[in-house]
């Protein structure tokens, strides 16, 4: 998995998965339609028309695989609908330095890489956008690498288990359903505690 | 695994609960209580559908209607299509995969962290999920309770496991006495207040100390829920006697010789003497003022007598921007006091303030007094237990006799997909948990509060100090 692509950039600090996608929009029984939603109350004026200033209505936010926020990105609610709208965007990876938990997990579950960078590289990325916003990053999921043209080669950590998951496509449910027999073992020993079919 | 180093309570629930552990790859932890409802559900059980995989263990699961559920008298219809097509769909599935569960109509329907510890589901010790992040609310029974997204609802629905790594813990000690006006709602919100939105990201927060012990059951309920508030994965609180009390004879909860077997169980939970945790802050109780949110995120907040703090102060750039962003949306002055601020609506609900002391206390403030001409009032009942509850007491009469809105059982106006949310610009003082930009519903303004606070501030008009009325 490697991404070389332009980054649209949100210069927030804990932008919160109410403002990813807003709950009037889950209630949707699917997972399907929700790119257009990204960022909704940020994006369109009241009367549904696009902000030509917001940074995601611009055709080279739109061409980005990569979104670079502030710190703890995906803070809030658990909702799944965050990852699902910011990947049917078209978006592959989310720089920042923190990420709230359930949201990296909910990410790394759909193939959005949640990329943690060190404070100062972070900064530094931010400033070689300002000097050129058509900077070109690569990163390589393989190596855990990110670069850009005139910056610092950085490697950034993630799960081994979610790397090889995303590398090798193995199904998260998959690999624990073949675990039926330790499943099995582990309730046969354990007494009941609630039935609430009872 | 399990040795003779001193754990804490956050230890010996995960480790009571490993079913496998593999080198290099996350545990596969036991769940022993899935709570359901219908927002986060529904593309788990297509999923299931789509693999040919039935419920693991619908014994385990439960579920109810809350996020998109109206709370108008439930004789009239969900006007809402499409929001009643996802409360159909539920039921659909509930019934299709044999998952017990409280529909639309149901005499016990309520907000799905409100039913589990009423109907005696959640227990001390257990782990419990639910695909929702305030699923920290049944940690105030010491069990280890995590909100999750979709796709893991759909790994615990087919395995009854969750994928999991170990949390770091936190250990949040509350020493000393709550002054009169001052709630538990005050308690987390100070936490929030003190170590930020992102303070606890990683770890599972164990409450301690003599303010929390003197707290009830309720009040538990609503410091453990805001855990994820302040960042954290989980919070709970060590079971005793209160604990035991309040699940002996409901519903669910084990009876007879089952009871003895899992009380003794019960009573081994405690954090040991010696153990450490990795983090550790406190909160001196006795100082603690009714907190008030100014901003746009729940640790925007500060002491009711407190000023809006100037982002001119702030030395990070992206939180000087962070908190200049937050009083544009909010409409407020740096170094201006939130006291006094004209606001439209109070919400008095949700999931960490709808159970029956937060009513009484909101009811405590209201008797014999009338709402502001200029705010509206809602008052709605985390469950339909709960409503009855409060009715056999009077309650909704002292509401009703106010001048605020009695309302049926649901997350209403602390999520804005159901009906229930603010106009664009107006301000609410809200008992809910999040304050985030059209979190209320779009373009709409959300101080939050304790029920104290939220009620006399509905009596007043503007935001207003409970202990000035």
């Amino acid at each position: 998995m490697q991404i070389h692509s332009t980054v649209a950039v949100l210069p927030n600090d804990n932008i919160d998965t109410d403002q990813i996608i807003p709950a009037r929009f889950l209630k949707t029984i699917s997972k399907d339609g929700l790119g257009d939603q990204l960022f909704c109350d940020w994006r369109y004026h009241a009367d549904g028309s696009p902000k030509a200033d917001f940074v995601l209505n611009t055709p080279a936010a739109k061409a980005s695989q990569i979104l670079l926020a502030g710190d703890n990105f995906g803070c809030g609610s658990s909702r799944e609908h965050a990852p699902w709208a910011l990947t049917q965007y078209g978006f592959q990876a989310v720089l920042s330095t923190s990420y709230a938990d359930i949201f990296k997990q909910n990410s790394l579950k759909n193939r959005l890489l949640p990329i943690v960078m060190p404070k100062d590289v972070h900064a530094a990325l931010f400033a070689a956008l300002v000097e050129n916003p058509a900077l070109q990053l690569t990163i390589d999921l393989p190596t855990q690498t990110l670069s850009w043209p005139g910056g610092p080669s950085m490697s950034f950590p993630i799960d081994a288990f979610a790397k090889d998951c995303l590398l090798e496509g193995v199904d998260e449910i998959g690999y624990v359903l073949k675990q039926d027999a330790a499943i099995a073992a582990f309730e046969a020993q354990r007494p009941l505690s609630l039935n609430t079919l009872a | 695994m399990p040795s003779n180093k001193p754990r804490t309570i956050i230890e010996k629930v995960w480790d009571s609960h490993m079913v496998a552990e593999k080198e290099g790859a996350p545990a596969v932890l036991f769940i022993d209580l899935h709570l359901v409802h219908e927002v986060t559900s529904p593309q788990a059980f297509s999923g299931l559908r789509a693999r040919g995989v039935k419920v693991r263990r619908p014994d385990l699961t439960f579920a109810t209607v809350d996020h998109s559920t109206p709370t108008t008298p439930r004789h009239l219809p969900i006007i809402d299509q499409i929001a009643a097509t996802q409360v159909a769909q539920l039921e659909t599935n509930a019934t299709e995969f044999g998952i017990p569960y409280f529909g639309f109509q149901n005499i016990n329907q309520g907000i799905v962290h409100v039913i589990g510890p009423e109907q005696g589901l959640t227990q001390p010790g257990m782990t419990v999920v639910c695909g929702d992040s305030h699923t920290a609310t049944h940690g105030a029974f010491g069990a280890l309770a995590f909100g999750i997204g979709t796709s893991e609802v759909e790994m615990v629905l087919a395995t009854q496991c969750l994928l999991q790594r170990p949390s770091k813990t936190f250990e949040v000690k509350v020493e000393g006495t709550l002054k009169p006006g001052v709630s538990a709602k005050d308690i987390i919100l100070a936490l929030c207040a003190k170590i930020g939105i992102g303070g606890g990201t990683g770890c599972v927060f164990e409450f301690t100390g003599s303010a929390i012990r003197a707290l009830s059951m309720e009040e538990r309920m609503t410091v453990c829920n805001m855990a994820i508030e302040a960042g954290a994965r989980a919070g709970l609180i060590a079971p005793d006697e209160k604990t035991y009390e309040y699940v002996k004879g409901r519903k669910f909860a084990p009876q007879g010789e089952a009871w003895d077997k899992a009380l003794a169980y019960w009573k081994t939970l405690s954090t040991d003497e010696g153990a450490t945790y990795d983090f550790t802050t406190t909160i001196d109780a006795d100082a603690l003022e009714p907190m008030i949110t100014f901003g746009t995120n729940p640790g925007m907040g500060m002491a009711i007598s407190a000023s809006v703090p100037n982002p001119a102060d702030s030395t990070d750039p992206l939180e000087r921007e962070s908190l200049r962003k937050a009083l544009l949306y909010m409409n407020l002055e740096a170094g201006q006091a939130i006291a006094g601020q004209k606001i439209d609506v109070v919400f008095i609900g949700s999931c960490t303030n709808s159970r029956l002391t937060d009513l009484r206390a909101a009811a405590s403030v209201l008797k014999g007094r009338k709402v502001n001409a200029n705010v509206r009032v809602l008052v709605v009942p985390g469950s339909q237990e709960i409503k009855r509850q409060a009715e056999a007491e009077g309650l909704d009469k002292i509401f009703k006799d106010s001048g605020a809105e009695w309302r049926e059982a649901g997350c209403s106006m602390c999520i804005a997909m159901n009906g229930d949310q603010l106009s664009p610009g107006q301000y609410s003082v809200s008992t809910s948990n999040r304050n985030f930009e059209g979190r209320q519903g779009k373009g709409g303004r959300t101080f939050l509060a304790s029920p104290l606070t939220a009620a006399a501030s509905a009596v007043m008009g503007v935001v207003t100090d409970v202990r000035s009325l």
